[in-house]
């Protein structure tokens, strides 16, 4: 008993123990020194950064009130960008099913196939919809192409890679049923595999939709069509107005893009 | 007539599961298998129909060898052997005619499984089918919204859609409660004799072994100890087959005297 | 299971038909009809410059000849503008994910009044529907050429994805703990940061995490308009045809890419 006391005495109460704490000094150590090295290092001409706020500011009091006279010309670009967004992705449906079915281990046919859908799938996914862009704007000329190509290779790795694992997570029982009544590979699929992945392919594709929305509103920055191209055009001829009503549009089309997609959400799944 | 001979499975460097198993069965018998989890019966099952792969031995249906069976020789084979699962095994999303209509997967083309477009003679069997084990009022009812009996009738009719010459059921009653349980072996039972085909049941439930099936043989650690009449099947032989395994309880207690309360419920 | 016998009763020839996913057939081949409409009115009105596509693939040839072998020549400039997309990832980051915490708290119904709740909630919606890319090139226009403008883009941009997160993380926090700090007599700070911090801390390392990786692709591409990091050196490599060096650029993109998704995941296993 008074031993214990004497233990008591000597308690003192600590939020972590001694590892603990040093691993975590050492993560905050190691972090403030990135970041002092990063603010040291970085190329940045500081004056402008308290200037910044006032530049911003200025920017925004230039913008407004937001000029409507382009609208018309807006809304139908707008249009084209839907339009890219929608045929990148049900185009990409085609190319991505394949290449997810190569890519999911239950399924493969061999190995050489599984890796080639891994590489396919992580390449896709591995670069951004407008480095896609500008490659196909390199090849093809500026213009819708280009945009719905970028749109497309990088829905592939999205789609497939999601698609993947969904037949990967399937309940093998159905597939061995059909195998025991003889079925071939191609019924099997058709029967046991198409109907467990039917949901989660809707949601898949719904869900890369909405992001394929926004997407294609960037695509013409670099010259692969819709709704950027007159952005870049207004914003290179100093028209602030338009631009605060092509920001605008951009909203209110994204808003509407999700209230479509939790609309088709609920109808479907 | 099926023969096994000498039926070996082995999986990578393990102890065999199945070692040097012989069974033959003959004409409409209806064949039960019990032993304890793990005595390989249900991977010689899976092994007549290849969905696991025998180490060596033979097998043969009707005199023709079934082991050496490749690519579409083996879909053909498959046809002729029909399997009913303890998971049912049905495909939830697809409605119970879809399902029914499955079973013959083997016999349809391509396109026609694809649009539903089965023959004439395939719908047809399937409704007289599905009506002799009362489930025809759910042709178009999605397959995850009936209950567990009614999913297992299910999975029965699928198998006899392939006009088998052999039914394997591997525990087709342990995902059901004890009454279903009892339809089910009933139904199993009668089918065998109206369709004179011989079934093999893969079952833990020794009582009601006793009480559907003419002949029952034991396995214990991928060996056959018991093979005879259910008679003959005597507390010695459990002892045998489940000794020193704990196998559960009210299974092994169950006083087989179901056969009476069994024609009740088929006819309720 | 009243009739016994299967043979005892032969009734006509029956059919069956897989009932349709859409019941309606109005509906159903009215929605095949939109599709067809919708195809042909899309790709009626899109402008595509065919005489312009038709030289594609001899410039895909070219490009992709040129492009390979990828050019590793010019190294340094390969490092600088690396480097550069980390200062920006990494500034970004930490900016972005303090200033996530406010704004995460003003946009959570439970504990913020409505005024402020709305002004929270519209913040986040708007930096989330435009593309770092928009927000880059209005950035670029108002600060000028080079990394601040990137890292003001892709604070934003980690304000409006941590902060949405956030936001739902505190609308879901256990309200008892709440009401023991305010039964204890703290005030409104106090309760912040014992009842509602603490509940959301783990989330929060783990969401930082995962902006870095995500920050760091982004800032891959806002350099593309000129915002700095590797993106801008990509962007010139492109426009000067330097193909090969371009290739290098983008493998080493990818090759950083994977690392860092493979180090966020590691890490974000370890703390949760």
């Amino acid at each position: 008993m008074v031993d214990q006391a004497g233990a008591l005495a000597d308690r003192v109460w600590q939020r972590y123990d001694r590892k603990e704490r040093l691993i975590r000094y050492a993560v905050m150590l190691v972090t403030l020194m990135v970041v002092y090295w990063t603010v040291r290092d970085i190329d940045i001409f500081w004056p402008w950064v308290w200037d910044a706020p006032n530049q911003i500011s200025s920017l925004g009091a230039r913008m407004w009130p937001p000029d409507p006279r382009g609208l018309a010309q807006i809304v139908s670009a707008l249009i084209e960008t839907v339009h890219i967004a929608t045929l990148a992705t049900m185009l990409t449906i085609f190319i991505a099913l394949p290449v997810s079915y190569i890519a999911a281990q239950n399924t493969t046919p061999n190995r050489a196939c599984l890796w080639l859908g891994r590489f396919i799938l992580v390449s896709s996914r591995s670069v951004n919809t407008i480095i896609w862009a500008l490659l196909f704007v390199a090849i093809f000329g500026p213009g819708v192409l280009a945009g719905i190509l970028a749109i497309m290779f990088r829905s592939i790795g999205f789609i497939g890679k999601l698609m993947g694992e969904a037949i990967e997570e399937i309940d093998r029982r159905p597939v061995e049923a059909m195998e025991a009544t003889g079925a071939s590979k191609a019924k099997v699929i058709a029967y046991a595999i198409v109907p467990q992945v039917m949901p989660a392919f809707f949601a898949i594709v719904i869900l890369r939709w909405d992001i394929n929305i926004r997407e294609s509103t960037v695509l013409g920055l670099v010259g692969a069509g819709g709704i950027g191209v007159i952005l870049q055009g207004a914003i290179d001829t100093f028209a602030w107005p338009t631009v605060a009503t092509i920001l605008i549009a951009i909203v209110v089309l994204v808003l509407i893009g999700e209230a479509v997609t939790s609309l088709l959400r609920g109808k479907v799944l | 007539m099926l023969e096994i001979s000498k039926l070996v499975k082995r999986y990578g460097r393990d102890e065999p599961v199945l070692k040097e198993l012989d069974l033959m069965v003959e004409g409409s018998s209806v064949v039960s298998i019990v032993g304890a989890s793990g005595a390989g019966k249900s991977t010689m099952l899976r092994c007549i129909n290849r969905l696991v792969e025998p180490t060596s031995g033979s097998i043969r249906l009707n005199g023709m060898e079934l082991v050496t069976l490749k690519g579409g020789a083996l879909r053909r084979a498959r046809r002729k052997i029909g399997m009913v699962f303890q998971g049912f095994n049905l495909i939830d999303r697809l409605t119970v005619m879809e399902n029914v209509l499955a079973g013959r997967l083997g016999y349809v083309n391509l396109y026609q499984a694809i649009s539903r477009r089965y023959p004439q003679a395939d719908i047809e069997r399937a409704f007289t089918l599905m009506e002799r084990v009362g489930i025809a009022h759910y042709a178009n009812k999605r397959a995850d919204e009936l209950s567990g009996g009614e999913r297992q009738r299910v999975g029965v009719v699928r198998a006899l859609m392939q006009e088998p010459e052999v039914l394997l059921a591997d525990e087709p009653t342990a995902s059901l409660d004890p009454r279903t349980s009892e339809q089910i072996m009933v139904l199993l039972q009668s089918l065998a004799s109206e369709l004179s085909l011989p079934v093999l049941i893969n079952i833990h439930n020794v009582a009601q072994a006793k009480t559907y099936t003419e002949r029952i043989v034991g396995l214990r650690h991928g060996k056959m100890i018991f093979d005879g009449a259910p008679a003959d099947f005597t507390k010695d032989a459990l002892d045998a087959i489940y000794g020193g395994i704990e196998a559960p309880e009210e299974e092994l207690t169950a006083e087989p005297d179901k056969a009476e309360s069994g024609v009740i419920h088929d006819q309720t | 299971m009243t009739r016994p016998d299967a043979s005892g009763t032969t009734p006509g020839p029956r059919t069956w038909h897989k009932p349709s996913f859409i019941a309606n057939p109005v509906l159903r081949y009215g929605l095949w009809l939109l599709l067809v409409v919708y195809l042909v009115w899309a790709f009626g009105s899109l402008p595509f410059n065919w005489d312009r596509i038709a030289e594609g693939l001899p410039r895909a040839a070219r490009i992709f000849g040129g492009g390979f072998p990828p050019s590793f020549e010019r190294g340094g400039l390969l490092l600088t503008g690396f480097k550069e997309s980390f200062q920006i990832a990494i500034l970004a980051t930490l900016l972005g994910v303090m200033l996530s915490i406010p704004f995460a708290v003003m946009a959570a119904r439970n504990i913020a009044p409505l005024p402020i709740y709305l002004f929270g909630r519209a913040v986040i919606i708007i930096s989330r529907s435009f593309h770092p890319v928009i927000v880059a090139i209005l950035f670029v226009a108002a600060v000028g050429f080079g990394p601040l403008a990137g890292i003001l883009t892709l604070t934003l941009y980690s304000i409006g994805f941590v902060g949405k997160l956030l936001a739902e993380e505190i609308e879901e926090i256990d309200w008892g703990q709440v009401e023991a700090m305010r039964a204890a007599g703290a005030g409104y700070m106090a309760t912040l940061f014992y009842a509602v911090f603490p509940q959301i801390l783990p989330r929060q390392v783990g969401l930082s995490m995962y902006q870095l990786d995500s920050n760091l692709r982004a800032s891959a591409v806002v350099g593309i308009v000129g915002a700095g990091g590797i993106g801008g050196t990509l962007m010139n490599a492109f426009g000067r045809y330097d193909y090969d060096f371009a290739f290098a650029i983008l493998l080493i993109i990818i090759a950083v890419i994977l690392v860092s998704e493979g180090i966020s995941g590691w890490v974000r296993k370890k703390i949760w």
